[in-house]
């Protein structure tokens, strides 16, 4: 079974940013501002998991800039088999959309494909769409929020996942192929092993442009259909803090609950 | 093309937070904008969400009431909303930003070729055009967005809009027939599994979460009790969740859950950069730690430096005495 495995790089989780005519920049204290989207290791994983139990394949795929190859690196070094870059001028700039139809492309293109894997979301935006679009581009079952593969029957074509939802856990069985979004509690990623990552630095990255995949629909800047313009960074928080300080436990705490009455959130 | 659209989320025929909020949100933006406010109104045996949702102050409610809508999935829900869109030409339609609100966003957009907003905190009107505030890059910078064609679809976050009050009106909904049948959906949900008895993080009004200073999964009983006597949700951090303590469902930041509480109380967490990005925007923010030097206190409103342990007990008696309970 050949698994795919969507990543994305995406600013550190400490990264620090500024924000100058409209272009947002950002630098990282520990100097590695870019990072695999955290989201995206668990993505990582399970495929692998899968490919210890299932056998086959796990090719990983991102679309992105040529140093984002710097993720696909990652993942090779983790254990993936192989790794696509998907990059091209034409791309920039794409929406969540734009992006599901690219990859929706270059997953087909990719050969006999049953799970395609994704983050929960990239911490950039945050939005978390890019799973269901391409899964409806594909014309997939999506599977969101999945905290567990429970079995996979590749002879009966279905997959059975835990879904975390607000109230609970849902189980769910679906037909393959599927789109499986993962989060955090799936697992506990694996760091990348000596070997790997000495099999990652010789990789040669096959890059795959627009010439190369029939992508539907459009994608790029062009083709976006939400205007970005404006991101400004966030109002400090006006209030510094009130440190509550007393003789006794008892005080401090009878201090804390009248504030806490006063500013009325109780 | 017009009429502003929002999804009714509900549950087992009781509206949940979220779809109360966003018939609010819908009312306001249907206001400002001079366009009438339609409930999309899903499920099986809802007749009486479709009649809540006119009390609530839709003017139109737009329902299917089938067998294959009883719980959400995507597949079922998705062709559904696009087709009715297809039909009638809303300008905009807004869904809570839940799981299943932010799965079928995602769908209807795809499928309509539409373009999509997600997780917006605040909205207003530009030249016709609904421009959302969003947090990005985990809450360190805002961006405002706008969908450059109709219908613009969006998603809104739960706590970040007041809910519709009840206003006595009424009205007759239309009802559609399910555009896919049974044997075309490829999922079957198999079980469930309730965190009852809980209340939900996302809708969490208080929260008091604990985190590696509590020291083991007992740490986290004055943590709880806290919570149960404001009426409040437990949360935790990463360090606690990965040190096996508390379940990952309770987590908060930036791989866990983004809360919005009016309180959210933090004991014995030090205020990493991503535990500040799953509850920065909480109204009034609580430290309880022994290290005054911890940031969770640059985010604070109000710190107690000093031992939890006897913090949170003392805590518990004092809301105790005060609340009659
Ligand atoms: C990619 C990535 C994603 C992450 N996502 C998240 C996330 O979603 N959520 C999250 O929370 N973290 C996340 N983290 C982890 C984060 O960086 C911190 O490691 C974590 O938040 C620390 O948890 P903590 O504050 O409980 O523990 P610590 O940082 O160890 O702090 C414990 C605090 O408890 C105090 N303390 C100890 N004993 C007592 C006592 N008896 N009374 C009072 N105070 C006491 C100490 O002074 C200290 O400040 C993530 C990290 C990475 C790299
Ligand atoms: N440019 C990209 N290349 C590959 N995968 C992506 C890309 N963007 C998003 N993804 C995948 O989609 C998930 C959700 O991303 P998003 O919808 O942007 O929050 C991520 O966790 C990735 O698995």
């Amino acid at each position: 079974m050949k698994v795919v495995v969507c990543v994305k790089q995406t600013p550190s989780t400490t990264a620090v940013f500024s924000v100058e005519n409209g272009n947002v920049n950002w630098e990282d204290p520990g100097d590695k501002p870019n990072v695999l989207n955290p989201w995206d290791e668990f993505a990582v994983e399970e495929a692998l998991t899968i490919q210890e139990s299932q056998g086959g394949e796990v090719l990983a795929l991102t679309l992105g800039p040529e140093s984002s190859q710097e993720v696909l690196k990652t993942c090779l070094a983790m254990g993936c088999s192989d790794a696509v870059l998907v990059s091209d001028d034409a791309f920039e700039g794409s929406d969540t959309l734009g992006t599901a139809r690219v990859l929706s492309a270059a997953i087909l293109k990719s050969g006999d494909v049953q799970i395609a894997l994704f983050g929960k979301q990239a911490i950039d935006g945050d939005t978390g769409q890019t799973i269901v679009q391409t899964a409806q581009k594909l014309g997939w079952t999506p599977l969101t929020f999945v905290s567990k593969i429970a079995e996979i029957d590749p002879t009966a074509g279905t997959i059975t996942v835990e879904r975390l939802l607000e109230e609970g856990r849902e189980t769910v069985t679906a037909k393959l192929p599927v789109v499986i979004g993962v989060v955090k509690e799936i697992n506990e990623p694996r760091y990348p092993s000596f070997m790997g990552i000495r099999k990652a630095s010789r990789a040669t990255i096959p890059v795959w442009t627009a010439a190369d995949l029939s992508v539907e629909g459009g994608a790029g800047a062009e083709a976006s259909q939400a205007d970005w313009s404006k991101v400004y960074a966030l109002p400090p928080r006006e209030s510094a803090v009130e440190i509550i300080e007393s003789e006794s436990v008892e005080e401090q705490v009878r201090i804390l609950v009248e504030r806490l009455f006063e500013e009325k959130v109780i | 093309m017009s009429g502003i659209w929002i999804w009714v989320e509900q549950r087992d025929g009781e509206i949940k937070a979220i779809g109360q909020e966003m018939l609010g949100a819908g009312r306001q933006l249907a206001d400002s904008s001079g366009q009438s406010l339609t409930a999309l109104v899903f499920g099986q045996d809802v007749a009486g969400v479709a009649r809540q949702s006119f009390d609530f102050g839709a003017d139109a409610v737009l329902g299917c009431d089938d067998e294959t809508l009883a719980e959400f999935r995507v597949e079922a829900y998705g062709p559904l909303v696009a087709q009715l869109a297809q039909q009638k030409n809303p300008s905009v339609i807004l869904l809570g930003a839940t799981t299943r609100g932010r799965d079928l966003a995602a769908w209807v957009a795809a499928q309509l070729n539409a373009g999509l907003v997600a997780d917006g905190i605040e909205f207003g009107l530009e030249n016709g055009t609904v421009k959302v505030t969003r947090p990005v890059y985990a809450g360190k910078l805002l961006a405002e967005v706008f969908v450059k064609d109709n219908p613009q679809i969006i998603t809104l976050r739960s706590r970040a809009f007041a809910p519709a009050e009840p206003t006595g009106k009424d009205g007759q909904a239309e009802w559609v027939p399910a555009v896919v049948g049974e044997e075309e959906i490829r999922t079957k949900i198999v079980g469930f599994e309730s965190s009852q008895g809980d209340v939900s993080l996302t809708d969490a009004t208080i929260i008091v979460s604990g985190g590696r200073g509590v020291g083991g999964p007992e740490g986290f009983e004055p943590v709880q009790e806290l919570a149960t006597v404001l009426g409040g949700a437990l949360g935790a951090s990463r360090a606690a969740v990965d040190a096996g303590w508390i379940p990952y469902d309770h987590q908060v930041g930036q791989t866990g859950k983004t809360v919005s509480p009016d309180l959210y109380i933090a004991c014995g967490i030090s205020g990493a950069i991503q535990h500040q990005a799953g509850m920065r925007t909480s109204k009034i923010i609580v430290a309880i730690n022994k290290d005054a030097d911890a940031p969770i206190f640059k985010l604070a409103s109000y710190g107690i430096v000093g031992d939890l342990f006897k913090i949170l007990p003392a805590l518990s008696a004092e809301f105790r005495q005060r609340l009659g309970n």
